[in-house]
């Protein structure tokens, strides 16, 4: 290769093939999300005429007013899931954070062989456990209910959340603890002005990967839950694209598409920081 | 508890240098407070786990009694010709869908590992649909590929690329081309960016240093980058794999099976098994198979590239 330019490689033809790469790639990626909210404010007529258009000579809500007469409607589905986000996100930071301290800060009798259990829960994914935890969930009388959701998101977030949450109190130094319990501060004082702020970011991720999982999951909302009105926004969607005596409303289904893929896509926007740092956590283990 | 810890570590502080103030917080605190976790992990994982094993050995219907047939659910496993079909299908998938992920994600991470403002962007950009749930992606994915009103039809059509509509739900391999389009975009930014965590742990030193010994780009990234990114390769391929072994959602939902029962998932078995046909105690057989299946890859690729020593 020419390798007269050692220390640069931007030739300008070099960076225009760059952009031109980069553009390509994020034509693939974007499109598909681009194409399915344009079509959901278009009219039926003007989507079917012309799906590839961004835009369409009207603007149009009618897909979301027609997506509000699927079963229970769209916006009680909307609130199941945010409903079930947000437990999930709850329970997984009431559990997760004083689990990941108790394994940073503390020596107990247990205390490997209890790590490598919750961290096992990683190997085996839940879909091999589906039968038996619909007899659980049965037993404890949770089956049909938003809340018997909530524990089975929280339980498979614990491995990741329990890891990200004592990796963040690790961070904190042993020398910065002993300064400020030589100088008079209590243990919980300790924990809310030393530790928590270090270990902040690791709630955040924890918190956002808690939230993305469960308003996203699928399977268990799909055998867990069979009263249409308790159904959150993934189960919708397979409910309208499976049609009505073998009609499926496609402007309805993009609009039921946006509705659930726009809040996920807000939050990695606003909080990716977060998000990659999860991800990197994974990969340096 | 907790309460009566505090005052005693205080009161320990009462004195400034003393080591025994400086000693670990005290210890039963620390299991008090995973002690929750285990509640949950042991109701929704340990239980359910056992309770796999247990009920393979049964006859359990959802209603009414169940009762012990020992092997007898393995036996009917075992000659079951459409269960040999759906495990050579995913592993057929998880193989060919794995390939494609890398063989998108390696380019994508070498794309955007640039010092530039505009490759922080484009790494954002190529990481949304990672977000998005597979449920919702495909069903976004089964309108685009739907022939009457679908995008990709009026596309292909408008450019005159084909005749008429292609309709590729109606056979095998169209299909399963289609499905791994369809992952590949929906997550090969995720392979993407563990790939570039192993990329820019590269030293900048040592491609400078063979720069200057003189080896051209591609015997740079033969010898210095790949080796090197071993771990992060290592890992992309046990996370795609071990998802891929599970996946349920695409096939639910963009083939439903189809066409002919021929894109029957692993996963998808059991859920035909338990919750279709109701039979608790063969679906958790056909559980505990892929979960040995499972936990026996992982280990096989973590043993294969973890004594695989420098050479090449």
């Amino acid at each position: 290769m020419a390798n007269t330019n050692p220390d640069r490689d931007s030739t300008p033809w070099k960076t225009f093939a760059l952009y031109v790469a980069w553009i390509l790639a994020a034509i693939f990626f974007l499109a598909p999300i681009v194409w399915s909210v344009a079509n959901s404010f278009k009219p039926a007529a003007a989507a079917l005429a012309d799906p590839v258009s961004l835009f369409s000579q009207t603007f149009s809500l009618e897909n979301y007013r027609r997506l509000e007469g699927v079963g229970a409607g769209w916006t009680t589905y909307a609130a199941n899931s945010v409903m079930i986000a947000l437990g999930t996100v709850a329970l997984t930071i009431a559990v997760a954070v004083p689990a990941g301290y108790g394994f940073s800060k503390f020596r107990f009798p247990g205390q490997t062989a209890l790590f490598i259990v919750a961290m096992a829960t990683l190997m085996i994914p839940f879909q091999s456990i589906l039968t038996p935890l619909f007899l659980v969930l049965n037993f404890l009388k949770l089956q049909n209910s938003l809340l018997g959701l909530v524990l089975i998101y929280a339980t498979f977030q614990l491995p990741f959340s329990i890891f990200m949450m004592r990796n963040a109190f690790d961070a904190v130094p042993k020398a910065l603890i002993e300064a400020a319990r030589i100088d008079g501060a209590s243990q919980w004082t300790i924990l809310r002005r030393i530790m928590m702020p270090i270990a902040l970011p690791g709630v955040a991720t924890v918190a956002l990967f808690a939230f993305l999982n469960s308003w996203n999951e699928f399977l268990a909302a799909l055998i867990f839950i069979s009263d249409q009105n308790k159904f959150t926004l993934p189960i919708m969607l397979v409910n309208v694209s499976s049609g009505i005596y073998g009609i499926i409303d496609w402007g309805a289904l993009q609009a039921g598409v946006t509705v659930t893929m726009i809040p996920c896509l807000v939050l990695f926007l606003l909080l990716q920081r977060y998000y990659v740092r999860g991800l990197t956590a994974g990969a340096v283990k | 508890m907790s309460r009566a810890n505090v005052t005693n570590s205080t009161k320990a502080n009462g004195v400034p240098p003393v080591p025994v103030a400086i000693r670990e917080p005290i210890q039963w605190l620390g299991l008090a407070l995973v002690v929750p976790s285990f509640v949950l992990i042991g109701f929704f994982f340990l239980l359910p786990l056992l309770m796999t094993v247990w009920m393979s050995f049964f006859d359990w219907p959802l209603l009414g009694k169940s009762h012990f047939i020992g092997l007898g659910n393995y036996v009917e496993l075992i000659g079951e010709t459409q269960l040999w079909h759906s495990l050579g299908f995913t592993a057929l998938y998880t193989v060919l869908v794995s390939i494609a992920l890398f063989a998108v994600s390696f380019p994508l991470a070498l794309l955007v590992d640039k010092p530039l403002r505009a490759a922080g962007i484009f790494r954002t950009v190529y990481f949304m649909p990672v977000v998005i749930g597979f449920g919702a992606a495909s069903t976004l994915w089964l309108w685009l590929l739907n022939p009457d009103s679908g995008v990709f039809a009026r596309l292909l059509l408008d450019l005159g690329l084909v005749g008429s509509a292609p309709r590729p739900l109606e056979n095998f391999w169209p299909t399963l081309g289609v499905v791994i389009l369809m992952v590949v975009w929906k997550s090969a930014g995720f392979s993407m960016v563990i790939l570039l965590t192993g990329l820019q742990s590269i030293p900048n030193e040592l491609i400078e240093a063979a720069k200057i010994d003189g080896a051209n780009a591609w015997s740079r990234f033969r010898r210095i980058t790949v080796p090197l990114m071993r771990n992060s390769i290592l890992l992309v391929l046990v996370l795609n794999v071990t998802s891929s072994m599970l996946a349920f959602d695409q096939f639910f939902i963009i083939t439903q099976g189809g066409p002919q029962n021929s894109t029957i998932s692993a996963v998808f078995s059991i859920f035909l098994a338990s919750f279709t046909s109701y039979r608790l105690g063969y679906g958790a057989a056909l559980s505990l198979v892929l979960l040995v299946v499972l936990v026996a890859i992982s280990s096989v690729q973590l043993a294969f590239l973890r004594t695989r020593p420098e050479e090449s």
